[in-house]
């Protein structure tokens, strides 16, 4: 057994009862936020058609707009914004699908004149409310096969705690979002999810050590015990996670940086996650998992004891 | 005693995947089909809706429409066309690279539905009449492009021209020939415009005979192209079904091109941050680490390129996030190892133990995260299941090279006992070694 040899051991649990009110009182605000502001939907999630267009030169809005006015009559974009390291790009978008005649001329009219063919995307309401649909339901489907997987390899406990961790993360995310009020799209849906892969990852390697510990620990006598068994798996994947952590940061952020504009949002909302994931594994997941299986422990303790304990607890 | 043959393995493996890396490299990644966000194109969804309002829509009316859709598609020599279909009433297209987006569209759009009219739009004669692959493009008496088609059955066409000729007088006895008309379609509108929807309208013979042919000639100042167009849409066939454009994303080329071009720079910087990390912090075993995860990106091309995958932007950052994977599955392993150096244990059985007792850790947060994966790639769309194929390639061959390669290469070094009682190589100082 080698606990404590590490010279700078950091109290995690002493200290859970902070990061909890600092959860709760995130999600409220959270939430709040949600329902003011709310987010900024891509026409990906609502019906509508997006423009992109491209130039050797820099773009203004003014320009944009009168572009569009001159490809054709009633094209008025409902919101334009300009990108690129120099406005060499401009999206242009509308409300409501563009049909097939006025796509094709919108795009003759960039194409001579700026030589780049524009991009195009229309999206009925009906497509994007499924495509978030599903995503949600995607989550809810495999966060019972997590709580399942992690069940039968761990114990309950670890299981639901780690769902909350990654509730937690894939929240986080929302409401980051809908405080920047970056566009919310398809790709963005993909990080959310990336995220869930993550978080989960991430918790199970410290839950890993924490099962393992708790094998060699002979008994659980206090509380302190089991914080002190929870403390030390922390301090003990305190390195890979902040390692592995780092290593994906650099990826996320090198694309967040210079990946461009197309995955601008999905790497931010990479990035976002990383870090909800390292703090909801840290200070979270274990520290929830700590107070439940507490209780639980001490349910089992005040009931008269008929069943066989090896029963109730195959994994201590 | 230090045995000197591993480490020789060791460099003869090493460079042999070296040179295998780079000699194949460039082919296998050129191989790879480019999805339309990358190179350009477009994509349209469409729900399809049956001809006829009584008609129910059948799983082989679904797959009739997908196949005279990859006719036609066939006409444009796209080189990867991708048409699905998602649920039960919707096709997916996707032209990735295609040239023109514009006649592409209208191509794929078009129910090819040739009719025969009178002037009052009722019909005569459908697009049923008419034989299948028989239309071509001739040239009439003035060397005009002209769409000529083969009917069945010449009877019904001088039947219909007979009733034509009785029923109209001089002048009006015209036959409209229109393609895809549609409800509300009017000859008196369009007679007067100077580029009609209907293709043509002739009259009747002078000599107020019937017309007993099969051949029919259809005049309707072609460009030559248009013609070509129109005889290729005929025999292509027309759609049993209906389809209305629910979802659409076009990329013009040059901005899927910068697109990629950004990405792929944006990944070659983050692996190399990552390779300069783990040399920093591991030492020799990132050397190790940076071996491996050369092979984890050569082999997830690989893999790619045999499955006929299509990469996608998310693809490339499912790529990317791979890496991350591969990465911890390597830091797991080595935190394992220098921890059981710590406790005291010697190079080669701190080697051993480390090994063993990170293998759990990394199959269950690999597991998690490929039920994850798993689920998305069921419920998602095409996006985000390039997405999830991609994470699902990329987890399991950071498995492969992670855990299997990782151990191979370090244990010829460790098993050769070069690095008995240097625990430095691994980034442990003598003073953290706690005595047994």
């Amino acid at each position: 057994m080698n606990f404590n040899t590490d010279k700078r051991f950091i109290p995690f649990v002493k200290h859970r009862k902070k990061f909890f009110s600092f959860s709760i009182i995130f999600a409220l605000v959270g939430i709040i936020l949600l329902f003011t502001a709310g987010l900024n939907l891509g026409i990906d999630f609502q019906s509508g058609s997006k423009v992109e267009v491209m130039s050797d030169d820099s773009f203004t809005a003014e320009q944009v707009k009168d572009d569009f006015a001159e490809a054709g009559s009633g094209y008025e974009p409902d919101e334009i914004t300009l990108a690129g390291d120099s406005n060499e790009m401009a999206h242009a978008s509308f409300v409501g699908m563009l049909g097939q005649d006025e796509i094709a001329e919108i795009q003759t009219y960039f194409i001579d004149k700026y030589g780049e063919e524009p991009s195009v995307n229309t999206v009925s309401s009906l497509v994007g409310k499924e495509l978030a649909q599903n995503a949600l339901i995607s989550v809810l489907i495999a966060s019972v096969g997590i709580i399942l997987y992690v069940t039968i390899r761990f114990e309950f406990w670890y299981g639901v705690a780690s769902i909350a961790a990654l509730m937690h993360d894939a929240f986080f995310i929302i409401v980051v979002f809908s405080i920047v009020q970056f566009e919310v799209n398809v790709p963005f849906i993909a990080a959310v999810l990336t995220i869930v892969g993550y978080s989960i990852n991430d918790t199970i390697v410290t839950f890993d050590r924490i099962r393992e510990n708790m094998r060699e620990q002979e008994e659980i006598e206090t509380f302190d015990d089991l914080a002190h068994v929870v403390d030390v798996s922390l301090n003990q994947t305190l390195a890979r996670s902040i390692n592995t952590v780092l290593t994906v940061v650099f990826a996320a952020g090198a694309i967040f940086f210079l990946g461009g504009e197309a995955i601008r949002s999905f790497s931010f909302a990479l990035l976002v996650g990383l870090i909800a994931g390292t703090y909801s594994s840290l200070f979270l997941a274990s520290q929830l998992w700590l107070s439940w299986k507490w209780k639980s422990l001490q349910r089992e303790k005040n009931k008269p004891k008929e069943k066989d304990p090896e029963d109730l607890e195959p994994e201590i | 005693m230090v045995k000197k043959w591993r480490i020789v393995t060791f460099f003869v493996v090493v460079l042999l995947l070296g040179g295998l890396i780079s000699q194949t490299v460039m082919n296998t990644a050129k191989g790879i089909n480019l999805g339309l966000d990358l190179q350009g194109g477009f994509e349209v969804l469409y729900e399809v809706s049956p001809t006829e309002e009584d008609e129910e829509l059948t799983d082989e009316t679904m797959q009739a429409t997908v196949s005279a859709l990859n006719e036609r598609v066939n006409v444009l020599g796209v080189s990867q066309p991708n048409i699905t279909i998602e649920g039960e009433n919707r096709i997916r297209v996707q032209l990735a690279g295609v040239e023109d987006q514009q006649s592409a569209r209208e191509l794929l759009s078009t129910e090819a539905d040739l009719s025969f009219r009178d002037i009052d739009d009722n019909e005569r004669m459908s697009g049923e009449a008419l034989e299948e692959n028989g239309a071509s493009v001739g040239f009439n008496q003035a060397n005009e492009p002209v769409v000529m088609v083969t009917l069945k059955d010449a009877d019904r066409f001088g039947e219909v021209t007979g009733n034509i000729i009785n029923e109209y007088e001089r002048g009006n006895d015209r036959l409209v020939i229109w393609l895809d008309y549609e409800e509300g379609d009017s000859f008196a509108e369009e007679i007067g415009k100077e580029d009609p929807k209907y293709l043509s309208a002739p009259t009747m013979p002078q000599s107020g005979e019937p017309i007993y042919s099969k051949d029919v000639q259809i005049e309707g100042d072609f460009e030559l192209q248009e013609a070509e167009y129109i005889a290729e849409v005929l025999n292509a066939g027309s759609l049993p079904v209906e389809m209305e454009e629910i979802y659409s994303n076009a990329v013009g080329a040059s901005l899927g091109e910068k697109a990629m071009d950004n990405t792929i720079f944006a990944g070659l910087i983050g692996v190399a941050l990552i390779l300069a990390y783990m040399l920093v912090y591991y030492r020799f075993m990132g050397v190790v680490a940076a071996i491996t995860l050369s092979a984890y990106i050569y082999i997830v091309l690989l893999i790619f390129n045999w499955m006929q995958g299509v990469l996608t932007l998310p693809g490339i950052a499912a790529l990317i996030l791979g890496v991350g994977m591969a990465v911890d599955a390597n830091i797991i392993t080595y935190e394992r190892v220098k921890e059981e150096i710590r406790s005291g244990k010697t190079i080669m059985s701190a080697f051993k133990s480390g090994t063993r007792r990170s293998l759990s850790t990394i199959m269950d947060a690999n597991i998690t995260t490929i039920l994850a994966a798993g689920v998305l790639f069921y419920y998602g769309t095409s996006s985000v299941q390039g997405f999830a194929v991609m994470l699902i390639v990329s987890i399991l061959t950071s498995f492969l090279t992670a855990v299997y390669g990782s151990r191979l290469l370090l244990g010829l070094w460790v098993n050769s006992r070069i690095f008995n009682k240097k625990p430095r190589v691994f980034g442990v100082k003598e003073n953290e070694i706690n005595e047994l």
